[in-house]
This record gives C-alpha cells, structure tokens and sequence, in this order.
C-alpha cells in the first residue's frame, strides 16, 4: 500500500504543525527505582531482577533517594516548579514486559510542572513550555521470536527483565506551535538540548542507541490561521536525533496530504522505520483506560524547601548559558559558533581551550579534520578516541614547528588507532619535522643541483618559482620538513 | 487431652528453655494432631513437616549447646498461607498460583526463623484473603471447630481453626477489614490487627495494599503479644512501615491493669443486626472490665456507618491493581497457550478460569470503581469517608482511651448460608472495618458463647498505641476466666462437640 | 445504573478475565446490588473534605542507592510456565509497548 506524501514546502505554505514531544530519559543511578538490582544496560537475561522488579507476589517497592534527586535537579534545570508534596500512581495495563501489570509512574501530581527552555535553531531561539517531568520506571525487553523478528507476525516472544524498574524520569512539553516549517528541526534541537542538559547535570548516559533517551513526537497540522488543534499522531520510541527530524518531515507531509486530499488524521500512535516511514499502531479511540490512582505501598514526596534549595545549588552551568558565554568569550561570528553547536563540538573546544589551545585552533581541529574523521566512522565527535586534551597537544606540537599540518594529521591516525598521545605517536612513528639544519640543507644543495634551471630562474628574481625546489626538498625529506623553513634555506642558498 | 497440646505458646516456650521438652517433640505432638484431627477441620493446605521437625531440631540443638533462646523459640505456629516462605507452596489459597515456590521469604517469615518459631505449614483462607468465611478457598472449605457445620470465618479461617482444633498454639493472620479478627471471634481465639505499618507487609501477598496488616493469632492474650512483639517493628523493605518502637505489648499482655482507663462504647456498632445473644455477652464482658476498675463511655462515631461502602470501594479498587500480575507469563498457572493463541487471550483464559467467584466480582467492582468517569463518584468518594472515619476515631479517642464493639455482628453462620449474597457476606465486617480504614490497631478476645458459638469482643486502640489492646484483652481474658473456671476452649473441649479434637492423643 | 452484562463483559475485558455467558448474567445483577449499596459513600463525601490514600501520614521514604545481590537466574526462571535461553518464553504478543 502506497502512502500519499505532500510537498514538505507545499504543505507548510498550507498548514501550521503543532508539536508535542515526551521524553524519557533513564537515570544512571547504580541501583534500579525501586529495588537494589544493579542499573547496568544489557547482561545476560533475568540476572539483575529480584523479587521487586519482577513484581512477584508480596513484593513491596521502595524509592531509590538518588532517583528523587535527579528528578527534582532536572525539573530544577527545566525551569519547572517542584511540587511541594506529591505521589506515585499506578497506571493500570496488561502487557507481558510489566511485571505487575501497572506501571508505578505518577499521575495529576508530577514532582515537576510549568517549566520552560529556550533552545536555538539557526540563531532563531524557540521557547519550549514544559508541561510536566515525571518519576516512573521502565518496563522488561521482548524479543519476538518468528520470521521477520517484528511483533507483528510473531511466533512467541522472550522476556528479559534486567531492564524491568530502571528509573525513568518523562518531560513532557506543552503544546509547541508557532515553529512552521522548522518543526522538525526544532523537535531534533530540542531533544538534542535535553541530551546535552542531562549530561551536564549527570543524571543519564542519555545513549540513545541504548534507549537510555527516547522520544514520542506528537504532531498535528491545522490550517495556516486556524486555532483549533488538528488531530496528532504519536510517533512512538524515535530513536535518533536524524530520526526525530525525519520522522516528523515524514509525518507532516503524510498528514498534510491526507487532510489536503480531504481526508483526516486518524489519532493514532505510529511506528517509525529508519527506512524512512511510519506505520500506524494502536488506535487512540480505543485507547486503554489507565485507571490511575495513588500508589497505596509507596507514601508520598514531599521535598522540604531546603533540599530543593540545596539540589539548585549542584546545577551546573546549564548548557544554553554556557552557549551564550562561550560565544561571547570566543568572538565567534554567529554562524561559525552555530556551526559548533550543530557539530556537538562546544564541551570538546571548550575542554580544549582550557588545555591551552586557542578557541579558533579548537575549532579548526574538531570542525574539520576530526569531523572528517567521525563522519567516516559514523560517530559523534565525542566518541572519537581522542581528547581534547590530546587536540591541544597537537596544536601545541603544530605551533612549536614539530608538526606541519600534514604530520599532525598522521599523528592523529595515529592517536586513533591508539598509539598513545600525540607526542607518543611523533617519537613512535619518527614523524617529527626535521629540523636539522645541515641535513636540510643538503637536501637544498641537492635539489638546486638537479633543477639548475629552476635555481637560475629564482636567481634571476622570479622567486614565485621557489615552490617546485620545495616540493623537491620535501620529497626528498618524506614530508618531516617545516615547508616555509626549506623556502627561507633555498632562497638563502639561491641569493 | 494431651498436655502439650493444651500448653499456651507461652508455657511451651518455658519448657523448651528449661528442657523439660524438646523442640522436636511439640512439634511433632502437633503434626500429629494436625494428622488425626485436619482431616474434619480442614485448616491446612500444606503441612511441611520435615522442614518443622528439622526447625525444630536447630532450636534444640541451639539449647544443647548453651546458647540464649528468643522468648518463643521452638514454639510451632501455623502460616496463613499468604506469606511468602522460601521454597514453601504458596497459594493464597487460589488455584491460580497453585505450585509456586517463592524464591524469598518475607520479613515476618524470616524473623520467625531468627526467633526459632517452628512453621508448621500453611493454612486455608478464603482466595487472596477475599472472604469472610474461607468458603472462598480454591481448594476446599475449612470448617468451624466448634460446629463442624459452621464456618470458621475468613478469610483467615484456617489459621483461626489451627489454633481452635489444638493443631498450632501459635498462627498467623492478615488483616485487611477483619481476616483476623472475625475469624478469631468465631472460633473462640484471640487476633489481632496491629496498627498499619506496625507490622511488614513485606513478602505478604498484597490484597489492598492500604489495608493489610499481618498480625498474631493465639489462644491468649499473652501469646499474640510475644508473637506480636517478634514479628512487628519497622522494615526498610515496607515503605510504609513506621519506623518507631513496638509498644511493650508483651508487658501490657502480663500487667492487665486498667485501672481508670475510659472505655468508649460505639453506638454506632450495636443495635439492629446484632444477635442478641452477641449483645448479651458484649454487654456481660462490659460489667467485667468495669469491675477490673475501667470506666465505661458512650461515644458516637457517625460515618461508621459509611465505612463498609467505602471499604468496598477502595479494598476492591487495590485488588483489581495487585491482582493484575497473576497474568500466566512469570509464574503461576497458564490455560490455553497452544502454541498459536496470543499473549493477551492466554492471560483472559488463565484469569477466567484461575480466578474464583469472588475474586472475579471485587476485581470486576474495582476496574468499574476506578474507571474513567466513575473514579471521583466512587474511589474519590470513598478516599474521602476514609477521611471521616479517621476524624470520627481522632475525637473519640480524646473522650476514651480504648473503644470496645462486638467483633462481628453475629456467631459463625452455617456453611453455604451466604454464598450467594454476597453483600450478607460482607456484613461479617460490619464492625471490624472501620480500624483498617484508619490504619489504628484493634483486637478481638472471646467473650463467651451465644447458642453454643463463641463470642467475640473488640478492643480498637489510636494507631501505634498497641498495648492498650493487650492491656485490656489482658484483663477480659482474666476476668471472663475466672467466672467460667478456665478458658473458653476448655469449654469446647469439654462438651461433646469437641471430642473429636482429643484425636489419636489421649 | 442498572450494570449490563455488557457492561460486565467490558470491565471483564479491561481486567483480562474471560467470563461465560452464565458467569456475565450472574454477575451484573450482583454488581448491581452490591455498587447500590456503596454508591452511598457519595452522601457525605462533600467537596471541603480531603482524600484519604494512606492511613498512616508518611512521606519521604527512601532507601539509599546502593546495589544489592539479584536472584539468581535460576530462581527467576524455576515458576516460568514456559522459558528459553534464560528468558520467559510467553504467547505471541498482539498488542504494542506503551
Ligand atoms: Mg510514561
Ligand atoms: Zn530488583
């Protein structure tokens, strides 16, 4: 079956996206949310589950101290109020990955509401409202055993509960309007914000290869000026920040061809394929009834002004005010620091500058040939095996005249392929410039000598002709010489 | 009868400490009795006696050697088979989790084990502590000591007969609107509800969450002290445990004082519905406290008559949430997996037919209760009576110290009698109710007989005050003994109805 | 509000149990009597009185983050109906995560 898609820019010309993004974001404390079991991804199944998380029958859940922190520290950095007294809830479902058939998660009293954050697209900022973050815990993993491995066509599934009750904590935002065409890009900036957010206050990996951030993009298209919200499709667990972006280019122009075609959106939650489509789930009309209520085994929260006070006091830098003073301490042009930004490279320059290199050499490494580097690998800057101390030891070799700029390049292939920091690598591979000038200059002799022409021409003042003599000597020298070094021997030599 | 079977928890542990007796055999003078008298009372579904005999074996061993014994060391009790005990069947009496072995023990369960106390088994009870009767059991019906014909109360039957057929001195009970109480009432025995969060719930398989309280069962006053001050007391593994010291409850059980103490009558838990029979003793047992020097109040607790709706409202409501995990993929029972039925049909399948009558209809009452449109109407409604009921105890504990009612309304009715009305049923807790939706302790003492069948008298005290329940039982069981000549088992023993509890014992 | 036995047989469906037809007309005239009896709560549950989910006022109860030992996977799986490659192997699953 064949979907009608609309032109991305038609469909903006015609419609105004309402976003809606929900985030859960697992917290990397040691033990789980509500029990002792160790908080590890992966493991060999069912070996980190205990009668709590399994839910057996008389098992009773106690609330990890850690769990609570983090979730008032985040609601702290979201700019949220933290409810002065608020409880768990039970949301009531069957499915096989929840032990106990309810979720212990929290309802109309989340510990955090009434938030904001301002992130930055293209030097265009957009303030996020943030509706809500809750505490809740995570369900077990399936593996659905059958032909195509898809849930769908399954013969049985295989349940691992390692990953039953790792603490989640859920941002929700209100809805987000007033984006236009740059929806998709303000839904990926936006979780690319949290990402960042959460690894400054330290409360997640957030890999989202591992599912520890995952997002639910919300959207609906209503006519340009009307008010009234369209009917939203949730796209469920999109799993990358291209993703985010994608899945929600593809969900506009999908409901903007049915709603052109006179058509409507049916209220749905669908399923992103990173082949670059979403197939549609479950049917919000016969969405489950949660039958929420409060958790009677757990009792409530109620966060003393002192601790809250005390928690605000371990925020960090937040990530959109470091921006801002970053930028003015670097003296960046807007674009070349966006450009930073985008390549998640900010904390890398950052870390390198304070190392001792300069803010452009920063740059100029991490933004270029490191990129290179990382976009082969398919990585993020950061996963890169080289640190920023590293980079600006390079810089630092690169400026004192050990390394030209095609050495240092080798050096890094060397710091990557772990062969030690960069000095380690010169004095490992003998990279280093060759700066004895005797051998230099007999290469110099040797070079005039067998371009007699070419000596000649730069004799006679056409100085421009120096570059084939250098070219020669640095043959000659396998590149390990300082270029604008030979020039000044040869045109010493030559005058 | 046999004089170990007689002894009270108390004396038995005396003599285990003086090595007047071994450990092993009580505990196997009550296996035996358990074999020659369970087959009429039905109050066990699992007896494990290799597994007592070798409990019991270690306390002897511990005395051998010189070492200190806890106050009811090597004292066998029975377990309301609603406590999780490590690689011990575990049923809550439904067939749904017929074979599961816990992989854990519970709090209570393990610090029986550090106590000494030797676990005879697991008893009856109605399915998942649904009940007044034990009539809901998935497995068969116990019957009332007194009158085989009659019910032994519930759900906590099974552990109320034990204990009324001499099978265990000691037992134990969970509490969620009267299982320990009314069974206790109608089998001549003592039980108690201790305040909410004064003993773990830890490993005791959930029913209503905001409701259960694990608590003593006994043949005295005394002995559900000792049992209570081993098992209470905070647990880290119970959010909602308190974490304060137990009450001297064993010192209240042993002093009996109630000398100016103001005993609260609630109006509202006497009058239309009650046997007269049940009025008459509760009135005598009334006489008998104030000549132990209490003085007797009158005191008016108005929403009490809202506490039953409310209590089938929010019980209902948590159980329809804790009873959802009993789904056929972990453990437990699994109907219909063909290989080709999906997930979801499987768990439809096992429910349908795991489930009993009972359980079916509160699971069914709680989904409705807290289903959108219907929540504020019915649990919300109900949370706030809750709110009254507490308020109403709050201002008659300011008047008096204790308040006393009739535990039930009326004797053990027959078996079968109310099967098919259910809300006749639910009266059983008319009075009982209350002190769990308020979270304060109570406890019920025999009282006497109304037409043969015991009586049961309730003592409720404020939350965390569990001694004044001892203090007062303390001084009825006294009082009440030394009118009739000795305890009113010894009646039932005494008449013919009990002969048979004599057994292979003589 | 008298309850249908379709009514039954919805709540029977949100609460996983599969009735038979005897066992939904049985019950829908028993729910009847029983939510009549408690619909009173309604009576005196004005709005100026707060809700009751705790008996005992508690709050903050935490334990530290601290690991402890986990079952060993053997136990974990010893009651699985069914398990394979040290999973529980369960019915094929028609619904979707949530
Ligand atoms: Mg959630
Ligand atoms: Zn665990």
């Amino acid at each position: 079956m064949s979907v009608e898609l609309y032109d991305f820019d038609q469909a903006m010309a015609e419609f105004d996206p309402v976003l809606g993004l929900e985030v859960h974001v697992e917290l990397n404390t040691v033990s789980k949310m509500f029990c002792s079991c160790a908080n590890v991804f992966g493991g060999e199944p069912n070996t980190r589950t205990c009668p709590v998380c399994l839910g057996l029958p008389g098992s009773l859940p106690v609330v990890n101290a850690k769990a609570i922190e983090s979730a008032i520290r985040i609601g702290l950095a979201l700019n949220c109020e933290i409810a002065p007294w608020c409880r768990f809830a039970r949301k009531n479902y069957f499915y096989p990955d929840m032990t106990k058939d309810f979720q212990t998660s929290q309802y109309d009293e989340p510990i955090a509401f009434n938030g904001w954050v301002e992130i930055d697209v293209d030097g265009e900022p957009f303030r996020i409202e943030i509706e809500r973050a809750h505490m809740e815990e995570d369900a077990g993993k399936s593996v659905h055993v059958g032909l195509s491995g898809r849930i769908g066509d399954a013969d049985y599934s295989l349940l691992d509960y390692n990953r039953a009750g790792t603490p989640l904590v859920e941002i929700v935002t209100k809805p987000i309007t007033g984006t236009g065409a740059k929806a998709p890009a303000v839904a990926k900036a936006y979780v690319a914000f949290l990402r960042d957010l959460m690894l400054a206050l330290g409360v997640s990996d957030v890999r989202m290869e591992q599912g520890s951030l995952r997002c639910d993009a919300n959207v609906s298209l209503m006519p340009k000026g009307a008010t009234q919200f369209g009917l939203r499709t949730e796209t469920k667990n999109v799993n990358s920040l291209r993703s985010i972006e994608a899945a929600l280019h593809y969900e506009i122009r999908r409901q903007a061809a049915l709603l052109a075609g006179g058509g409507k959106v049916h209220q749905e939650t669908r399923h992103w394929h990173e082949e670059g489509h979403t197939t549609p789930g479950r049917s919000k009309e016969t969405a489950e009834d949660y039958r929420y209520f409060p958790e009677p085994d757990l009792v409530p929260v109620a966060p003393s002004p002192e601790w809250i006070a005390e928690l605000r006091e371990t925020l960090p830098e937040l990530p959109d005010r470091k921006r801002k003073r970053l930028k003015a301490e670097w003296g960046f042009a807007d674009q070349e620091f966006a450009d930073i930004v985008n390549a998640g490279a900010l904390d890398l320059i950052e870390a390198t500058v304070a190392a001792g290199a300069s803010p452009a050499a920063g740059r100029k490494w991490w933004l270029t040939e490191l990129a290179r580097r990382a976009n082969e690998a398919g990585c993020e800057l950061a996963e890169l095996a080289i640190t920023p101390a590293q980079v600006a030891e390079l810089q630092a070799l690169v400026e004192a005249g050990t390394l030209n700029d095609k050495l240092a390049r080798q050096v890094i292939d060397g710091v990557l392929a772990g062969e030690g920091s960069p000095s380690d690598v010169v004095t490992g591979r003998g990279l280093a410039v060759v700066s004895d000038d005797s051998a230099l200059a007999a290469a110099v002799e040797r070079a005039i000598a067998a371009n007699p022409e070419v000596a000649e021409r730069i004799r006679s003042g056409k100085v421009q002709a120096v570059g084939a003599l250098i070219g020669a000597v640095m043959q000659e020298m396998r590149g390990q010489a300082d270029a604008a070094k030979v020039r000044e021997l040869v045109l010493a030599t030559l005058s | 009868m046999n004089e170990l079977l007689r002894a009270t928890a108390s004396e038995l542990a005396g003599m285990i400490a003086d090595g007047e007796v071994s450990s092993r055999e009580v505990t196997q003078t009550h296996l035996d009795q358990i074999a020659a008298v369970d087959g009429r009372v039905n109050a066990f579904l699992h007896v494990a006696a290799d597994r007592a005999l070798a409990a019991a074996d270690a306390v002897d061993a511990q005395r051998a050697a010189g070492e200190q014994l806890s106050p009811l060391a090597g004292v066998p009790l029975a377990m309301k088979d609603i406590f999780c005990a490590q690689g011990m069947p575990t049923t809550c009496g439904s067939r749904i989790l017929e074979g599961w072995l816990p992989p854990y023990d519970a709090t209570i369960t393990s610090r029986l084990a550090q106590a000494g106390v030797v676990v005879l088994g697991k008893t009856n009870m109605d399915e998942f502590a649904m009940g007044s009767s034990t009539e809901n059991s998935g497995f068969f019906v116990t019957h009332n000591p007194w009158d085989n014909t009659k019910i032994p109360g519930g759900s906590g039957g099974g552990s109320a007969a034990a204990l009324a057929s001499f099978e265990a001195p000691l037992a134990l009970g969970t509490d969620t609107g009267g299982s320990i109480r009314q069974p206790a009432a109608v089998t001549g025995t003592v039980g108690v509800k201790p305040t909410y969060g004064g003993t773990s719930r830890y490993g005791v398989v959930a029913m209503a969450s905001s409701l259960d309280t694990p608590g003593p069962c006994a043949r005295t006053v005394l002995d559900a002290a000792l049992l209570h001050q081993v098992i209470g007391g905070w647990d880290p593994m119970d959010s909602t445990s308190i974490n304060a010291p137990l009450p001297d409850v064993v010192g209240a059980a042993r002093s009996g004082d109630i000398a100016g103490m103001r005993i609260g009558v609630v109006t509202e838990l006497g009058g239309e519905g009650y046997a007269p029979g049940v009025e008459q003793r509760f009135a005598e047992a009334l006489e008998a406290l104030q000549r132990r020097g209490a003085e007797i109040v009158e005191v008016s607790c108005p929403s009490f008559d809202y506490a039953l709706a409310a209590y089938y409202l929010i019980m209902p409501s948590e159980v329809s949430s804790n009873l959802a995990r009993f789904d056929a993929m972990r453990y437990g029972l699994r109907v219909g997996d063909d290989g080709n039925t999906s997930a979801e049909e499987v768990m439809n399948l096992t429910r349908g037919a795991g489930f009993g009558a009972e359980a079916k209809r509160r699971i069914i009452i709680g989904t409705y209760a807290l289903s959108a449109g219907y929540y504020d109407a019915y649990y919300g409604s109900a949370q706030k009576v809750r709110t009254l009921i507490k308020r109403d105890f709050d201002a008659a504990f300011t008047t008096a110290d204790v308040l006393v009612s009739p535990t039930t309304p009326t004797t053990a009715f027959t078996i079968g009698e109310r099967v098919d009305d259910p809300l006749a049923m639910y009266k059983a807790d008319l009075c009982t109710i209350p002190s769990n939706l308020a979270g304060n302790c109570a406890i019920s003492v025999p009282c006497g007989l109304a037409d043969g069948l015991p009586v049961g008298f309730q003592v409720m005290a404020p939350a965390l005050a569990d001694d004044r329940l001892y203090r007062v039982g303390a001084a009825l069981e006294a009082e009440l003994a030394a009118g009739w000549g000795g305890s009113l088992l010894d009646q039932l023993l005494a008449s013919p109805a009990g002969a048979y509890l004599e057994g292979g014992l003589r | 509000m008298a309850l249908t036995p379709a009514d039954v047989a919805r709540l029977a469906e949100l609460a996983r149990i599969r009735l038979t037809e005897d066992e939904l007309s049985a019950l829908a005239p028993q729910l009847d009597v029983i939510l009549d009896a408690v619909a009173g709560v309604a009576e005196v549950a004005s709005a100026d009185v707060p809700l009751t989910s705790h008996a005992v006022p508690l709050t903050n109860v935490f334990r530290p983050d601290v690991v402890g030992p986990s079952l060993a996977a053997e136990a974990v799986l010893a009651a699985a109906p069914a398990a394979e490659d040290g999973r529980f192997r369960v019915p094929r699953i028609l619904g979707e995560e949530q």
